[in-house]
């Protein structure tokens, strides 16, 4: 019987119990948040218990007005190829010290997807092989997706770094 | 701007395992900058290459030069401004990126697209993977030294893209589509390039392949260079025809199928071994099947409306907006922004030229998408790039990238 999105919902509660919440299908996508610390443990049950072979993509969202501890949410969206479905979780992460565990032991894909969450907003991936900058260069010290950094002021009467997302001090000389 | 960039580094790993083999047997390693504006490339990669001779030993590739910020720019634009970021994407088959693009606002919005609207852009999206692929296979051929095939092909991407300057002007930064169709019917000019193409296009194609695909030194130069198994594409996330050369029959098109892709008899070609020349052949064949695609959507292209019927979303036409007052409301508020949008977190994926191009919008029911990201195929396999050079020689290491078919713009956005 092929899979649907009512039996990877009761085997992920019955996994993961009161950890995995708040299921939805909107937009013909099953979508549910898990515990922070559960989401390799996660993907890895997705992966090996319901076939779900394919990390399609990772990527973080940033909510600067949410809760300290729910600032930031990582997206992982995966593709069991067989069946034909897709799922994707959140988990969401401190807005202080983000931090959150490496998917890169799973699936090798996610090294640089991870890479580019840390350059533009500045995820901690604990045990990720090689946590550099990847798209910007590596003198920068922010991290220019967060909300905080403006694109541009419309009404502004020059060309300033700052109103381009970049801090004054944004490179660090060493 | 007093700031010099910090000059590339060689890496402590590198340094050691230099001395490492110096001590061993007196061999000496050299390091090897490749790019970032190296000919070959095709585009801004630098790979710095840590070499014996002629082989590869370890490779370390830097990108983001010409990394352009489209996700910042994005949560700044009302949702038709986004368009024109995302064909400088895939700039070889910008189409694919606009209507994948529009496709995922109507999926948020609602919208249905009339029938004539979906088989137009099925038929733009396969020329732009005719003109995507045709540039992958002959630059290919290009950079193992058959440069006559190029030049047979070329003048008809040439053609393609006057096809799409009939529909909306431009040639390479297309633009094309609006919310719920196309901003205008192909024109009789177009559908007779359309025919023109159809009829003369396989007959030049023909010529190249009779050309490269049994060329000896081609062959020499393609078969068993970089090759990659199955399990180690799906991990690295390809997607595309490269994944599908190395055996796995994944396609969007038919996975999940959009714009009425469902009502069209095409097959996926699939190859064995995953090397340089199954990812030529796979191209090739994808080409021959979207070929076969245009003709059946041009037989079967029904009559009626180009666009849908949704003036909350769809520019009102200019005479309409001097002569009625009904036009002239919905045109400012489509302007002014005041067009309500749903809340909701939408991933539409449509198949790019280079495997599954993704959209994902968060949208908070403001003008601007809150979050949008962009699923870059490029980006996700251009790592296994490092793993498929080693071992290998420099020279396969070009052409290795010329056949992943590696852009630069949707590398970087």
């Amino acid at each position: 019987m092929a899979l649907d999105y009512t039996t990877v919902e009761e085997k992920l509660k019955a996994k993961f119990g009161e950890e995995v919440k708040d299921f939805t299908n909107d937009y013909g996508m099953l979508a549910f948040e898990i515990a922070s610390n559960k989401n390799v443990e996660a993907i890895q049950f997705m992966r090996d218990e319901l076939g779900f072979n394919f990390l399609t993509t990772l990527f973080t969202i940033h909510y600067p007005d949410n809760d300290l501890e729910r600032q930031f949410a990582i997206v992982y969206q995966m593709h069991n190829w067989v069946d034909n479905v897709r799922v994707r979780f959140k988990i969401f992460i401190n807005g202080e010290n983000p931090e959150a565990e490496t998917a890169t032991g799973l699936f090798p894909c996610a090294n640089w997807m991870e890479r580019e969450s840390y350059d533009f907003y500045g995820i901690i991936f604990n045990g990720h092989p090689d946590l550099k900058r990847i798209l910007n260069m590596d003198e920068m010290v922010s991290f220019p997706m967060r909300k905080e950094f403006p694109l541009e002021d419309g009404n502004r009467t020059d060309k300033d770094d700052r109103y381009f997302g970049r801090i004054p001090q944004n490179t660090n000389a060493n | 701007m007093s700031q010099i960039l910090a000059p590339l580094t060689i890496d402590e790993k590198y340094a050691d395992m230099i001395r490492q083999r110096e001590n061993e047997d007196g061999s000496e390693l050299s390091i090897l900058n490749l790019g970032p504006t190296h000919p070959a490339t095709h585009g801004i990669f630098q790979n710095v290459l840590l070499m014996d001779g002629e082989r590869i030993i370890d490779a370390e590739p830097t990108i983001g030069y010409i990394h352009r910020a489209f996700e910042k720019i994005a949560e700044n634009r009302p949702f038709y401004q986004i368009n024109v970021l995302t064909d400088r994407m895939n700039y070889c088959s910008s189409p694919i990126n606009n209507f994948g693009w529009w496709m995922t606002v109507e999926k948020l919005l609602g919208v249905e697209v009339p029938k004539r609207a979906q088989y137009l852009r099925v038929i733009l999206m396969e020329l732009a993977r005719i003109s995507d692929h045709l540039i992958c296979n002959s630059i290919l051929a290009v950079d193992t030294g058959a440069f006559t095939g190029f030049l047979y092909v070329m003048q008809y991407r040439e053609r393609i893209y006057e096809i799409y300057e009939e529909l909306c002007g431009a040639r390479l930064t297309t633009n094309m589509g609006r919310i719920g169709g196309l901003e205008r019917d192909l024109s009789d000019t177009g559908f007779r390039k359309l025919r023109a193409f159809m009829k003369d296009f396989p007959v030049a194609f023909k010529e190249f392949e009779a050309l490269v695909s049994r060329n000896r030194i081609f062959i020499d130069r393609c078969i068993d260079v970089g090759s990659i198994t199955a399990e180690k594409a799906i991990a690295y996330g390809f997607t595309g025809p490269n994944l599908r050369a190395a055996g796995v029959d994944y396609d969007v098109r038919i996975a999940t199928p959009y714009s009425s892709y469902q009502d069209f008899q095409f097959e996926i070609p699939v190859g064995k071994t995953g090397d340089t020349y199954d990812r030529y052949c796979v191209r090739n064949e994808e080409i021959w099947q979207s070929m076969s695609i245009i003709q059946q959507a041009l037989d079967k292209l029904p009559e009626g409306p180009y666009h849908a019927d949704v003036p909350d979303y769809y520019l009102p036409p200019k005479e309409d907006v001097y002569t009625s007052m009904e036009a002239l409301i919905y045109h400012f508020k489509i302007v002014m922004g005041e067009v309500p949008v749903p809340k909701g977190e939408v991933y539409n994926c449509v198949e790019g030229g280079n495997g599954e191009l993704g959209f994902y919008l968060v949208s908070d029911g403001s003008r601007v998408p809150y979050r949008l990201h962009f699923r870059r195929p490029c980006f996700i396999y251009y790592q296994a790039y490092t793993d498929m050079i080693k071992g290998g020689l420099l020279s396969d290491a070009i052409v290795i990238l010329s056949s992943l078919n590696v852009i630069a713009g949707e590398l970087d956005a």
